[in-house]
Order: structure tokens, then C-alpha cells, then sequence
């Protein structure tokens, strides 16, 4: 394996780095790369044909007929937006709650994830890799089994019939949505996270401390900065999680309709003609912006090199 | 008073009536949350070396094992619980939810599948997103490429089902168009009777786990590029300078120097994969010999509302995750050793 | 059954529904008028002019009553909308709360302790499994369903005797959907007996017109549960009811001969590639794309229940007619599905019903409220292709041609039975039932193996 001589350089970190960008890109390469996005753009591209195609010819005809046969309309982009009863909010509405929903849920775990990576990567004591283990395992337990009992503890503040808690009367805002996707989101967060801060080099963390760091400091000033690319991709995924969670939102929504997230009401639609595509179609495509706009946003903070001539193998 | 009240069901809250609490409360959670960690790190850095040794604990790791206890701790130790116990959780049968997983005849097929999907879909997924990672990880554009390839992650899976219900679509009547393109491109290629896609096994399986391998490439090439802007441009450039060929500074500098992020994102992938079932329910049913364990858990406890047999099915699960935390100590072990 | 199912069951009328809107609108606007029988305006204050029929339903303003249950857009919104003048007059709201995972939710909530205070339940079974968390019903609903309803359709709602949902919608599955052009163009006639259906679907074979079936089974997560009505129909047809409810109690053994002698006798139609085409193409075809063949003639008959009609008018561009419309291009309707003999005319159907989570006043009533011939016939009247079995619903506030057959079926079949999926338990009627009969198609499994596997699995107790 490659070792390479640590570049203790302090606090201090490169940032102007050499562009060797051209020497790298082999032209079959790029080709192959270009081959396999190509492949799994396809089904979607076809989505995003259907999405504009009338009704009828989706049920009978194959979505590629539609370069030979063009007939657009803009029909199902309207159902999604128009359609409902006398009492379904606007589309808008529920747009915002998936963003009050997503935004928080997004947060606070990665937050507390951070945390409790940066604990149980650093500090030495005894049964961290039993705590560590355990949380790794706790990611295969099946949501709907969580369901019940942590909805219980929100709505009665109680835990197996006793209760431990008052009764908060939190359900029907965004909190108990907000406090469960924090605990499913946590499992999964420390563990890529952990990964991510156990390979800050250990003369960085040393050096710190011998200039008189403390835990809280030494977080702050050397491991949150250095872990930004791994948080910023944690982050784009938890988003996308919680943007595109359905069961979460509709069970810990309570049915209220003011806080319902838009796969709500996506799934609304779905419903409603069992066997219609149409609607999806559109919606897919509108649920999907979001989380493109979020991957791009972040995508910037993958800074390379931060750990730059420090990092062990 | 009728009258008022239906004034006030006519004009039920919609649009900035409703957000503007929602908002508040909103901006209020985040502002919380912001101040409380705030005030935790002021009081951490101000108290002493001696006292920071256990406030660190406090802050840095009770808050998730707190969460974590009553949010998936406790349920997990429930559904030990009601997989000793019958349908409703009501009575106490021993072993028998589990002697019933094990005689059932279709659970070998379960079993099997289960196990193909673990293998299949972490190996191509992390293969092809590591790939695409290392060539678009220098590359011109190559943010476009990653965002083709990412695309998958950010539909949500109603969409993903229509999508992939285009691609595997039959059609019987053969005067009739297609509207499943692998049909429509097997009819292209001279096949003038394909087969039932979804139907045919074990076909049908790999065609499933096409579609999560679709949808996890992405997680894999995203968590493994930023992996790879870790590795230091001098590394690169010596080897570049010593002639290494594009396949050599690959193998032998790229994969061992992310290795333990290759393993993280095959663990990750691995258990999202033990617990898949929507691609399996909306596709197939878990008809036609496609069936998984995570999805006839869900169908137990919930279609055929038998508590006992799904959470016995969701231990069996847990207990299948077993021998990956295994082999994750020991590469901790490992690289702990290496350090 | 699942309620993906069920939602199909009361998306049913969607296009009818447009086509149907004027007339909807007239027929809601003269039962208003003339629900309002009272008129006398010597109201109090607290109550509004015409809200006489209100009167047991005060006390209750500003209280909220939530509905929960599978049916959503645009069914919803007519649902909605026939409960405004009961909003208006009662101070009662109701929140309208459709889901499509409103089976694996509902079990979360009561449990979680977040119920709603009214359920609808798309099938017997699942209420059954709740009924720990249900409040009987009131003496003064259950009194309602005694004069509104048969006695079987307490039965359905009722659990270990003590009676806690009334019902609400109904559907009939004892139909072939058909195309009256195609048939007039063939001469074709309908047949009264199993004998001439089979010589029916040899004629059409033979003609080369068109195939004679259409057979889907396909359904996601409920695929299979087509079959099984298939059975349940021929059950009934084959055995007499009394045989059918010792087969929904297992009482009688799945894989006794009388089940086998069924399954073979739908195996003369459903495996017979001469009538179906691919027959394991069936596992793999949504029932309601099958039924599009209906539409475009390549297959002329499709045995499906009355909800079915709605679903190929809105996605197939069909028109719901009467057999007496044999010029209308694209128009389809029905046939009862013939019994061994002519005056052998048993029903299948379905329906769903109305729990309460809990027993405050304002929820009582609303229950209550559901089980009137007043909004039952205002909610048929709505132009959206609903009915149920209310003994009062008149044939006139249901526009639909079919549901008009169907409600005279409800309200005087002589033998009606429930679907038996729906009555047995989850682990047959949700789950072996539907799987196996899949199999019969898709890997072509021996009936006898079939029958075998599904007694096999029945719960112990």
C-alpha cells in the first residue's frame, strides 16, 4: 500500500491547485462514460417523452413513436397542477412543505451525525466499536416496523404502554416528521461519516491538540472543515431522501393536509386512476428539479485536495 | 351559526394563511437547533480540560444514542418480541414463526433470490460507479456525465416504477404496438416472439435488480468521487511522470487509496439492497419466483396482517446483516493496525 | 383484496362522470329540493332554513369529524361535496383523508394512536382485524342499517357479534363487459347458460373475428385477485351458496372436489389458448389494459366487475351504454355472467364499510348521516357512477346504464354472496388465493396443486 510522508503543515491548507485535468482524459474514457450515461438516461428520457404525450396514445403506442408521430401537449403537466377537489391546497403549498420538511430533516441528522461520528472516530473509550457496530446494524431495520411504536411515543408519549414522556401534542406539525427522519437518517449518516472522519490524518489531530486544542475546538477549527465534501455528500442524499419520502410524511403527518409534502399528493394522483400513467408522468418530472438543483448546488463543495498530501491509504 | 360555519369551511386555509405558520415554525425549529448547538460548543470550549472529557460525550455522542434508543432500538427489540408471538402479538407460540419461515416451500426461492440480489447489485453498482467516478473525475464535463448518472437517485420511485414499466412492458397480442421498449427492441433485432419479461424466471430477477443497480450507481459514484478528490495531485502526477499506464494508476493507485470507501459504499449498498422491496411489490407482486425477503416481510405484517411471521422475517433479515458488520470489524481492525 | 383494488372500484366512473355531468347536476339539484321536505320556516336560530332533516344531528358546531379511507380524486371531491349542506346545517366538518396506503396506514394509526375517527374499510377482513380498536356502532345507526340494508350486509360489518361498521359503496362482479356493435355486427347472441357461453366463445373463436376473452390478472401488489372473482363466481354457479359460505369458512377444504369441479370449469375459458390467446400473458396483463381489447375488438368479451367500466371510458376512450345501443362505435356494456341454467341468476359483489375510532356525538352522526336514503340517493345522484345497497336508493338517481343493472341486482338477486377473498383471511384472501391462481397462468400449475397449496395455507385456528 501507498505511504506517503505526512505534510504536517498545521492548520494551513493548500487550496491553489495545478489543473491536470487534460493529461487525464483518455479519449475511451470519456467514451465509455459518455456510453453508460447515455444508457441510463434512457428510461428516463422516455418518461420525459411520455410526460408530454396525450393520454391515449401513452396506453397504445411505444413513447419512441412519438419522433415519427410528434403530438404534444401539455395536458398532464396542467392535471398535476390543476387537478383536486374543493379543498386541496395549491400545488405551491405543498411544494413549501416539502421544503420545510426537507430542510430541517436534512440538518439536524447530519448535525447530530457529525457529532457522533467525530465521537466515536476520536475519542478513545471502551466499547466504542460495540456502540459503532450496533448503530451500522440498526440500518437493516425495515422502517414499517418503527412505525408504530415511535409513533406512540409521539402522539401518547409513551414506550411499550408506559409513559415517559407528557404528552407533547406535536403530531399534526412538522416536528414529529422532522424528529423521525433525524432517526432514520442517523444510522446510515454516522457510519459514511465515521468513514470519512477516521481518515483525517491523526498528525493533524495531534498537532492540534498539542497547541492546546480542545474536543469542542478541535471540531470546529480542523474536523468540520476538513469533512465538508463528505458531509455536502451526505447531505445531497439525505435530501433527496426525505424529498422523495412518501410513508414517513404520511405517517407521521397525522392526514393533515396543511404539512402534507408533495409525494402526498403525488401518490394522490397515482391513485387516482389506477391504471392511468399520465399524471405521473408530469409529476415525476416536476418532484425531480428539486433534488437536481440540490445536486449541482453541492456538487461544488467536492473542493479536491483538501486533505491534500496528508491523506494515508 | 350555520351560516358562519360554512363561511368558514368555503374559505378553508389555503395558500399564505397556511404557510405563514408554517414557515414560523419552521424558521423557529431551525433557529432553535442552531442556537441550542451554538450554546453547547460556547459552554464546551470555555470548561476545563478535565471537564470537557465527559461534557464531550454530553454533546458530541448522547444525542444520536438517545434518538437512536427510542427510534429504532426499541422497535427493533419489539419485533424480537412479536416474532415470538402470534398474528395480532397476542399470544406467546415459541419458535413457530420462525419453523414456519423455514417449512415454508417458497422460502428456498425467497432465500435464493435474496441472496442473488445481495451479490449482484452492490457488485455492479459499486463496479460501474466507481468507473464512471475515476473517468469523470478529471474529465472536461464531466459534471454532466455524474448528473446523467445521478438522475436515477432523484426520481422518486412512483416514477422510477412508470419508468421501468416502459422498459419491461408486454404486449400479448402480437397485431398490436409495443409499448415496452425491450420488446420493441428485441422485435428490432429479428426476435420475433420475445419472452414475457417479467414472467420468466430467473430472467425477470436480473431484470429487477437492473433496476436497482440503475438507481444505486449513482450513490456509488458520488460517495466514491469524493473519495478520489482526497487523493493528493502529487500522487498522481509522480505517477504520471514514472509512465504509468491509465489501468495500473488505477488499480494501483486510485482503488487501494479509497479502498475503505469502496467497502463502506458496498456495506451501504448492501443493506439498502437486503432491504429492498418496492421494486419487487410494484413490479411483480413478488409473483413469478421474484419474491424477497423484505418484501414478504412487508406483505406478512401488512397485506396478510400477520405480526408474528413479518417480524420474524425482519430478524431473519437483521441476522443477515450479521456477517457484513463482521467483515467491517475487521477491516477497522485492519486499518487500525495499519496506522 | 387490496385497496388498490377498491380505489379502481371508486375511480370506476371517472369519464362517465363527465359525460354525465349535466344530468348529475339537474338530479342533485331536485334531491335537494325535495330532500327538504319540511320548508316550514319557523327555524330557530341556531338552524338554517331547510336543514329540517338535520335536526338529530345538532349540538355538534365547530367539530371535526375526519374520514379516512381509500377513495381519492376525483371520486373524492364528489364525496365532498355531498356532505355540504350536512356541514352546512350540522356545523359538522368533515375532513375528506384519501390514501392509497390506506391499509398499511390505518393499521399504523389505530395502533400509534393517531386513529381517525371514521375508517372506510375497503374489505370485511381488514375491519375485522381492527376491531380492537373500533367503537361499536350507536343503537340509533345500527337501527338505520336494519331498515336500509339486507341482513347480509350487517353481517359483513359485524365481528364476533357486536356490530361496528355500517356499509357504504357496493359493486357487482357477476358481469361480461361487452361490445353490443361487435355483437350485432357478428350476430352474435348473449347467452343465458354456462353451456352457451362456452358455444358463445367457440362461435367467436371459430369466426376468427376477434379473440373471444380478454383476461388480465395483473393488478401490482393485489395481481391474481381477478381470478379468484372468476372462481368466486363459478363457485357460486357450480355449488349452491350454502357450499360457498362453508368454502369462505373453510369448512369445506379448498382442495375438496367441489372447488376442483370449479377450477376446471373455469379452466374450459381462462386456459384455453383458443379463447385467451397467451395464457401466460394473463399473469403479466393489467386486467384493465385487457379490457381495452374490448374497445378496439381484438377480444369481445371481458368478465369484470361494474366498476371496470369507468377505468376503460377514461383510459381506453370508452362509452358505457345500454345492449339496445348497437350502433355506438367504442360503446360497451353488460351481460350477466350466465349460471348452469337460465333461473340459476346468483350475485357476487362487494362493498365497503364504515367504522368509528371513537364515539363523540359528531361522529356518530356523520355515521349515521351515511346510512340515509337521502345521501345515498344524493351521492348517486352526483353524476359520479356511485351506488350502493341501500334499500332506498332509486334506480333513477343512478344514471349509469350498468350500475342501473347492478343496484336492481343488489336489491333483488335472489342469492347474493360476498366476495369470498375479501371474507377469508389475510393469509388466503390476500395472499395464497391471489399467488397461486397467478402460478395456474404463469407457470401453468396443476389445479389440483393450486387447490393444494392454498388449502395448505390456511391459518391454523
Amino acid at each position: 500500500m501507498t505511504q506517503l510522508a505526512p505534510k504536517p503543515s498545521g492548520l494551513k491548507l493548500t487550496k491553489g491547485r495545478r489543473k491536470v485535468k487534460d493529461a487525464f482524459s483518455s479519449p475511451w474514457a470519456s467514451f465509455f462514460a459518455i456510453v453508460i450515461a447515455l444508457l441510463w438516461t434512457i428510461p428516463t428520457f422516455g418518461l420525459l417523452v411520455t410526460s408530454f404525450r396525450p393520454k391515449v396514445d401513452i396506453v397504445t403506442t411505444g413513447w419512441w413513436t412519438f419522433f415519427s408521430n410528434p403530438n404534444v401537449t401539455l395536458e398532464n403537466y396542467q392535471s398535476v397542477f390543476l387537478q383536486g377537489n374543493n379543498v386541496t391546497p395549491p400545488l405551491s403549498q405543498y411544494i413549501f412543505n416539502s421544503f420545510a420538511i426537507t430542510i430541517p430533516a436534512a440538518v439536524f441528522p447530519l448535525t447530530i451525525a457529525v457529532f457522533a461520528a467525530y465521537a466515536l472516530a476520536w475519542f478513545e473509550f471502551k466499547g466504542r466499536d460495540f456502540i459503532f457496530f450496533s448503530i451500522f446494524a440498526l440500518q437493516v431495520i425495515p422502517l414499517q416496523l418503527t412505525l408504530i411504536p415511535l409513533l406512540q411515543l409521539f402522539a401518547r408519549g409513551q414506550i411499550a404502554g408506559v409513559q415517559v414522556l407528557p404528552d407533547m401534542e406535536i403530531t399534526g406539525s412538522y416536528i414529529p416528521i422532522w424528529i423521525a427522519h433525524t432517526i432514520f437518517g442517523l444510522p446510515l449518516a454516522i457510519f459514511l461519516l465515521h468513514n470519512f472522519l477516521r481518515q483525517i490524518p491523526r498528525e493533524l489531530v495531534e498537532a492540534a491538540r498539542v497547541d492546546g486544542a480542545g474536543w469542542f475546538m478541535l471540531f470546529r477549527k480542523i474536523i468540520f472543515p476538513l469533512s465538508i465534501p463528505a458531509i455536502a455528500s451526505f447531505a445531497i442524499f439525505q435530501f433527496l431522501w426525505v424529498w422523495n419520502d412518501l410513508l414517513v410524511g404520511l405517517t407521521f403527518g397525522g392526514g393533515v393536509r396543511e404539512i402534507a409534502p408533495l409525494t402526498v399528493r403525488l401518490a394522490e394522483m397515482v391513485g387516482t386512476r389506477g391504471s392511468g400513467w399520465e399524471v405521473l408522468t408530469a409529476g415525476a418530472f416536476i418532484s425531480m428539479i428539486v433534488p437536481l438543483i440540490v445536486f449541482f448546488t453541492l456538487q461544488r463543495y467536492f473542493i479536491r485536495g483538501l486533505l491534500a498530501g496528508s491523506v494515508k491509504g | 351559526m350555520g351560516i358562519l360555519t360554512f363561511g368558514i369551511l368555503t374559505a378553508r386555509e389555503t395558500g399564505w394563511d397556511v404557510i405563514a405558520p408554517n414557515l414560523t415554525i419552521t424558521i423557529f425549529g431551525l433557529l432553535t437547533f442552531a442556537a441550542v448547538i451554538f450554546l453547547l460548543f460556547v459552554i464546551g470550549e470555555r470548561s476545563s480540560v478535565k471537564a470537557q472529557e465527559w461534557v464531550k460525550y454530553l454533546v458530541f455522542l448522547v444525542p444520536a444514542l438517545f434518538l437512536l434508543t427510542i427510534g429504532l432500538i426499541y422497535p427493533a427489540i419489539r419485533t424480537l418480541f412479536l416474532s415470538f408471538m402470534d398474528a395480532r402479538g397476542e399470544n406467546f407460540i415459541g419458535f413457530d414463526n420462525y419453523i414456519w419461515a423455514f417449512t415454508k416451500p417458497e422460502i428456498l426461492t425467497v432465500l435464493r433470490n435474496t441472496i442473488i440480489w445481495t451479490l449482484a447489485v452492490p457488485i455492479f453498482s459499486t463496479t460501474i460507479g466507481l468507473g464512471i467516478a475515476y473517468f469523470t473525475d478529471r474529465m472536461k464535463r464531466g459534471a454532466w456525465v455524474k448528473s446523467l448518472i445521478f438522475m436515477p437517485m432523484a426520481i422518486s420511485f412512483v416514477g422510477a416504477s412508470v419508468i421501468w414499466r416502459f422498459v419491461y412492458a408486454y404486449e400479448p397480442n402480437l397485431n398490436k404496438p409495443d409499448i415496452g421498449l425491450m420488446s420493441a427492441l428485441a422485435k428490432a433485432i429479428g426476435i420475433a416472439d420475445p419472452p414475457i419479461w417479467l414472467i420468466e424466471a430467473p430472467m425477470n430477477t436480473f431484470l429487477l435488480i437492473a433496476v436497482m443497480v440503475w438507481i444505486q450507481t449513482g450513490f456509488a459514484m458520488v460517495v466514491l468521487g469524493a473519495a478520489m478528490k482526497n487523493i493528493p495531485d502529487e500522487i498522481v502526477e509522480a505517477s504520471m511522470l514514472d509512465g504509468a499506464s491509465q489501468w495500473r494508476r488505477f488499480s494501483q493507485i486510485t482503488v487501494p487509496m479509497i479502498r475503505s470507501t469502496i467497502v463502506v459504499v458496498v456495506t451501504t449498498v448492501l443493506i439498502g439492497t437486503l432491504k429492498v422491496f418496492d421494486i419487487v411489490r410494484t413490479m411483480t407482486g413478488g409473483n413469478f419466483e421474484t419474491n424477497v425477503v423484505a418484501n414478504e416481510m412487508f406483505n406478512q405484517a401488512f397485506q396478510q396482517r400477520n405480526y408474528g411471521t413479518g417480524s420474524a422475517l425482519a430478524i431473519l433479515l437483521f441476522l443477515g446483516v450479521i456477517p457484513i458488520v463482521a467483515y467491517n470489524i475487521r477491516q477497522l481492525r485492519r486499518e487500525r493496525t495499519e496506522r | 383484496m387490496s385497496t388498490l383494488r377498491r380505489r379502481l372500484v371508486a375511480v370506476g366512473a371517472t369519464a362517465i362522470a363527465s359525460t354525465l355531468v349535466i344530468a348529475g347536476c339537474a338530479a342533485t339539484e331536485e334531491e335537494t329540493t325535495s330532500g327538504s321536505t319540511g320548508g316550514d320556516s319557523g327555524s330557530t336560530e341556531e338552524t338554517m332554513e331547510g336543514c329540517d332533516f338535520y335536526a338529530d344531528y345538532m349540538g355538534n358546531e365547530g367539530t371535526e369529524v375526519e374520514i379516512y379511507t381509500t377513495i381519492i380524486d376525483p371520486e373524492a371531491s364528489l364525496f365532498i361535496d355531498s356532505f355540504g349542506e350536512f356541514e352546512e346545517c350540522t356545523g359538522i366538518t368533515i375532513n375528506w383523508n384519501g390514501s392509497q396506503d390506506f391499509e398499511t396506514q390505518i393499521q399504523v394509526r389505530a395502533e400509534g394512536g393517531t386513529a381517525p375517527e371514521l375508517a372506510i374499510f375497503p374489505q370485511p377482513g381488514l375491519l375485522a382485524d381492527m376491531s380492537d380498536y373500533l367503537v361499536p356502532a350507536s343503537q340509533a345507526v345500527s337501527d338505520s342499517v336494519d331498515a336500509n340494508y339486507t341482513a347480509d350486509w350487517k353481517v359483513y360489518g359485524t365481528v364476533d357479534g357486536v356490530f361496528y361498521a355500517a356499509p357504504l359503496g357496493a359493486n357487482v362482479k357477476s358481469f361480461v363487459w361487452y361490445s353490443p356493435k361487435t355483437f350485432a355486427d357478428n350476430g352474435w347472441e348473449i347467452p343465458t347458460t354456462w353451456a352457451e357461453l362456452l358455444a358463445l366463445s367457440d362461435t367467436i373463436a371459430a369466426s376468427g373475428a376477434s379473440q373471444p376473452w380478454c383476461v388480465g390478472v395483473e393488478s401490482g401488489v393485489a395481481t391474481g385477485w381477478a381470478a379468484t372473482d372468476w372462481m368466486e363466481d363459478l363457485m357460486l354457479r357450480f355449488q349452491d351458496a350454502e357450499t360457498y359460505d362453508r368454502w369462505v369458512s373453510n369448512d369445506l377444504a379448498f382442495n375438496s372436489p367441489e372447488v376442483l369441479e370449479v377450477i376446471n370449469e373455469a379452466d374450459k375459458i381462462l386456459r384455453n389458448p383458443d379463447y385467451v390467446g397467451n395464457v401466460q400473458a394473463i399473469a403479466a396483463t393489467s386486467f384493465a389494459t385487457a379490457g381495452g381489447g374490448l374497445v378496439d375488438g381484438s377480444c369481445a368479451m371481458h368478465r369484470q366487475a361494474s366498476f371496470i367500466g369507468g377505468i376503460l371510458a377514461a383510459d381506453f376512450g370508452a362509452q358505457i351504454v345500454t345492449p339496445e345501443d348497437t350502433d355506438v362505435e367504442g360503446g360497451i356494456t353488460t351481460f350477466y355472467f350466465p349460471g348452469v341454467s337460465a333461473d340459476n341468476r346468483p350475485a357476487l359483489g362487494g362493498g365497503e364499510f364504515v367504522g368509528a375510532f371513537s364515539d363523540r356525538p359528531e361522529v356518530q352522526a356523520v355515521q349515521h348521516y351515511l346510512t340515509t336514503a337521502e345521501w345515498n340517493n344524493k351521492k348517486a345522484a352526483d353524476g359520479g357512477s356511485w351506488f350502493s345497497a341501500h334499500l332506498g336508493l332509486k334506480q333513477e338517481s343512478v344514471a349509469d346504464p350498468v350500475n342501473k343493472v347492478a343496484v336492481d341486482i343488489l336489491q333483488n338477486a335472489s342469492t347474493f354472496r360476498f366476495d369470498a377473498s375479501d371474507l377469508m383471511p389475510g393469509a388466503v384472501g390476500a395472499g395464497t388465493f391471489w399467488t397461486e391462481m397467478t402460478a395456474w397462468f404463469a407457470e401453468g400449475k396443476d389445479s389440483q396443486a393450486v387447490l393444494d397449496a392454498i388449502q395448505a395455507s390456511w391459518p391454523a385456528d
